[in-house]
């Protein structure tokens, strides 16, 4: 017993220090490699994580309208994200975690973070911040069916919501998700992804436009170290639901443990796949035009569509 | 000695309200006699209910009634776990009142409230225990009436007389479909013992079983607050005073939730499938429609009701799933399913009870129930605040809290049920399970609006601006039932043990054991390979972190931290006007259903030398209230009309109205004489 919590423990930590290390890597990779498919130059990898030092130092400005809510939101993102993040399985096919709770938990830990996100935003008085929490909120939840219609398909499958059953069902069958109701599930979450993690065509990370910003609308008066753990959150939030999506419907590479060489094999096979999803996204982004905020329910309509395909090809194939 | 500390409760509470009704020109001693009776009323039937629950059922007959319309109750696991949250409930709302009441000293007559008031309680105790017909339908009657009297308590405005007397139509609409199934059971069975109804209905014939079914969905429907029939509830619960309301929402509506679990679980044996999706359907719908039709409101408290109408839907859903796999043979996923809906009962009478109160204390304290005149409220009312922060995080299902655990453990039943058939009715349950989670994710939504509006940013009108903290006891009411949201969250692993006499009795099986695992930190719905979730492990985790890290960060960033204003586009310095309102905020939603709520809005500028320079604006905007209008408008012109031909034999001749008793009789006669 003793041992078995140990065993937790050191995996948690160890995957705990990859998803905090490498969520910025991410982040930069898609920026890098955005630029040079727009032919820009663009930052290199790293930009992130100077960015993130250098807002670490800095100091920072409170509105003097908030109250104690916009202070305690960017730890309340950050944990909640985090905790999230070790209740998948990234390296090992055992989630450090899943004890704690499966694929439903992952997602009410994330909205937790966003519930408390949109409340800060509320918080600061100024009409953007209010304009991001409805639009987020929103948004949020017209995702949420596609997504549980596309989990529940998952789930079946594995019979659990616990995603160290759900990656250890698709480990035994390798070429598992060429079955249509995984590549009409795979489509309807991958759509959600790109809603929730406020990329092209939803909402455009990098701009600042009042008209057409969501996300970062809402986060407009942060500054210094909050900005920094609230922009960290992000992108560990990505990182996250791209490590959900690649490794529930092709977890290739999975180790049975954490421990020994084959976590290194297992990291590497991680970094592939995620560098591959990474493109994928990249070219969404390139090639697609952000859309109105009125065609969106349009785009997660079509992800509830593909989610409903899902299932019923669940018992029609 | 549980009959003992039962009937003790009762009596405290009949005794607390006669002696506020004698103390009613003495306003502060009516007012304590009658939180104090309340609330020794409330522990007393906690802690009888609480050791029934795992006893064997005690029976009590009171010493008065003849055989057949005897005064009996009988407290069974069932009756008991209802028993508790009422005295759960009741106990905060009692303490509440001590300082909610004060205010009204002098200008109402508390010795009436306080009659009602613990009237109503033991009403409802009776309700839940009553074990014959006749003697429940008189708690019922007496529970509707008192609840009638305290909702139009303040009866100088017209809003409380309209909405006391749609209530009390409704009600009394529901407990006719009920006096009706009731007596097609009697007929069965030939004795007016609920002992004597147990799987009875199952031995009807289909037809006759689906009837009394309906009936009795229907009936307790219209308490419970059940699409189509919900629509007195968002009219009563707002304009009673505000301990009223979270009893209303917290308790009294889940009168109609007990009905139908004793009904279902039962006077039915296994069910035919239809009946389970019947209820299931309507479980989504009421779930849905409660959700997007809050989400439209500005009125703080009406949007605490229409949120019961949502959570009543939640229920339903896991009843509905339990019935479905009764019906598919499968007692051991219909006990998980009806654990659901049970725990999620309590749950939401703690939650919404709590919300009520802080809504309470906002209302008293800036009297005014439009939240667009609220705001910046957290500084002022650090307690409330943070009490309705609880509250808000716990109805919108959000870890780790008590919503959580139960919207959970509805998706597992939800998800179980894909696999216990082959027929196309399987579709039901993932589709039931996404529109749940369209629900939680707009209830979210809805207490983003709830709590930010009226607590944060800046205070929108000059009440909110002179806000005053609530008393210590509407304090200390608020925080046991925020206490109660956490500890039922954290707790819920050891807390499922008390369902295991409840799903003996209704279903044959114990669940409990099959659902906690490693040693009571994680919950697991008991089926093959079904996940697992922690919530004392994320709490755990949590507060870790938060000590470890967030705390010591925090107090070295403070001192490079700075106050300055928020950017106000160059605009001189921001106000309130510039805030989002919550109108604002449920604007897209308004735009994306709008097929739904089919909004008018009216703006009207006046402008003097351009239209780009208005001087006022005046903007309004509605939705259609759809049941009303096409439903129950057309309605209530039938009756109208099909009463003003009924004037025709109303002459007012005492001769004709003679003939007509005489015509009656004779025809009673034939008919029993035939039958």
């Amino acid at each position: 017993m003793t041992e078995l919590i140990m065993t937790r423990i050191i995996e948690s930590a160890a995957q705990l220090f990859l998803l905090v290390a490498l969520a910025p890597l991410v982040t930069g990779v898609i920026r890098t490699l955005k630029a040079r498919l727009q032919t820009r130059r663009g930052p290199d990898i790293f930009q992130p994580y100077r960015d993130l030092f250098k807002l670490f130092r800095k100091g920072m400005v409170t509105p003097e309208t908030a109250s104690w809510i916009f202070a305690a939101t960017p730890w309340v993102v950050f944990f909640s994200t985090v905790l999230a993040g070790l209740m998948i399985p990234m390296v090992a096919a055992d989630a450090p975690l899943g004890l704690f709770g499966g694929v439903l938990a992952v997602i009410y830990l994330l909205g937790l973070g966003r519930f408390f996100l949109a409340l800060s935003g509320l918080d600061t008085g100024s009409s953007f911040g209010g304009l991001g929490s409805s639009r987020e909120m929103t948004i949020s939840a017209l995702a949420e069916p596609a997504m549980m219609l596309a989990i529940f398909t998952v789930a079946i499958g594995a019979g659990s919501t616990g995603l160290t059953e759900i990656a250890g069902a698709a480990i035994g069958q390798t070429w598992r998700f060429l079955a249509p109701a995984q590549m009409f599930a795979f489509a309807a979450l991958a759509l959600v992804l790109i809603a929730e993690t406020g990329r092209i065509p939803v909402d455009n990370p990098a701009t600042h436009l009042e008209l057409t910003m969501i996300h970062e609308a809402m986060i407009l008066e942060y500054s210094g170290p909050y900005l920094a753990l609230v922009e960290w959150a992000a992108s560990i939030k990505q990182l996250v639901l791209m490590t959900l999506l690649i490794n529930c419907f092709w977890p290739v590479g999975l180790q049975p443990t954490w421990f020994g060489f084959g976590a290194l094999i297992g990291i590497g096979w991680l970094l592939a796949k995620l560098l591959l999803l990474s493109c994928a996204i990249v070219l969404l982004e390139t090639v697609n035009a952000k859309m109105r905020l009125f065609r969106v329910p349009e785009l997660l309509a079509v992800a509830f569509t593909l989610g409903s395909l899902a299932l019923v090809s669940t018992f029609l194939f | 000695m549980i009959s003992g500390l039962f009937l003790s409760g009762i009596i405290i509470w009949l005794a607390g309200a006669m002696a506020s009704l004698a103390l009613w020109r003495k306003p502060v001693a009516a007012r304590r006699v009658a939180c104090a009776a309340a609330l020794a009323g409330s522990l007393l039937d906690l802690s009888a209910s609480a050791f029934a629950i795992f006893s064997s059922p005690t029976a009590i007959s009171l010493p008065f009634g003849n055989p057949i319309f005897s005064w009996a109750v009988r407290i069974d696991p069932l009756s008991a776990y209802f028993n508790v949250t009422l005295g759960v409930l009741a106990a905060a709302v009692s303490l509440y009142s001590f300082g909610y009441l004060r205010e009204m000293e002098g200008r109402r007559n508390l010795g009436a409230f306080g009659f009602f008031f613990n009237l109503l309680l033991m009403s409802l105790a009776l309700v839940f225990t009553a074990s014959n017909v006749f003697f429940f339908l008189v708690a019922w009657e007496v529970m509707a009436l008192s609840a009638f009297c305290l909702v139009s308590f303040e009866h100088e405005k017209k809003e409380a007389r309209k909405a006391g007397v749609l209530f009390l139509v409704m009600s009394h609409a529901g407990t006719g479909l009920l006096l009706i199934a009731f007596l097609m059971l009697t007929s069965a069975s030939g004795s007016l013992d609920f002992s004597s109804f147990h799987l009875l209905a199952s031995t009807m014939p289909p037809l006759r079983q689906g009837a009394v079914f309906l009936l009795f969905l229907f009936g307790f429907g219209v308490k419970a607050g059940l699409v189509p029939v919900h629509i007195w509830l968002p009219e009563a619960h707002p304009v009673a005073p505000s301990n009223v309301s979270a009893l209303m929402s917290g308790i009294v509506i889940k009168t109609g939730i007990y009905g139908m679990a004793r009904v279902f679980f039962d006077f039915y044996g296994p069910p035919p499938l239809w009946m389970g999706t019947v209820v299931l359907a309507l479980g989504v719908v009421s779930a849905l429609l409660g959700v997007l039709y809050a989400l439209m409101e500005h009125d703080l408290k009406r949007l605490l009701a229409w949120h019961s109408i949502e959570n009543i839907g939640i229920i339903l859903m896991g009843f509905g799933a339990a019935l479905m796999f009764r019906a598919l043979g499968q007692p051991n996923l219909a006990a998980l399913a009806l654990i659901a809906g049970l725990y999620h009962t309590f749950n939401h009478a703690t939650f919404k009870g709590l919300l009520f109160l802080g809504a309470g204390s906002v209302v008293q304290s800036t009297h005014t129930r439009n939240m667009e005149k609220m705001g910046g409220l957290i500084r002022l009312m650090p307690v409330t605040a943070i009490c309705f922060l609880v509250g808000a995080v716990a109805i919108s299902g959000l870890p780790p809290l008590n919503g959580f655990v139960s919207e959970w453990l509805t998706y597992q039943a939800l998800l179980a049920g894909f696999g216990t058939t082959q027929s196309l009715t399987r579709l039901m349950f993932p589709i039931a399970g996404s529109l749940l989670a369209l629900t939680a994710a707009l209830a979210a939504a809805c207490f983003v609006k709830a709590f930010a509006i009226p607590f944060l940013a800046l205070p929108r009108s000059e009440q909110a601006a002179d806000a005053r903290e609530a008393s210590l006891s509407m304090r200390a009411g608020m925080a046991m039932l925020a206490v109660g949201c956490v500890a039922l969250g954290l707790g819920a692993t050891w807390l499922m043990r008390v369902f295991d006499p409840i799903t003996q009795q209704a279903l044959g099986v114990s669940a409990s054991s099959a659902m906690v695992m490693a040693r009571g930190l994680a919950l697991s719905p008991g089926t093959a390979h079904g996940g697992t979730i922690s919530t004392v492990g994320m709490a755990l985790l949590f507060l870790f972190a938060g000590a470890a890290f967030a705390l010591p960060l925090a107090i070295r960033w403070r001192r490079r931290s700075v106050r300055g204003p928020a950017w106000d586009c160059g605009l001189p310095g921001l106000t309130a006007d510039n805030e989002y309102t919550a109108t604002a905020f449920s604007k897209p939603l308004r735009m994306i259903f709008s097929a739904l709520y089919r909004p008018r809005r009216e703006i009207e500028a006046e402008y003097e030398v351009s239209p780009y320079y208005p001087s006022a604006i005046r903007f309004e905007s509605e939705i259609e209230p759809t049941f009303e209008k096409h439903l129950y408008e057309p309605l209530r012109q039938r009756i109208m009309a099909s009463a003003k031909r009924m004037k025709a034999i109303q002459a007012g001749s005492i001769n004709a109205y003679l003939a007509y008793i005489f015509i009656t009789l004779i025809l009673l006669l034939l008919f029993g004489v035939r039958g």
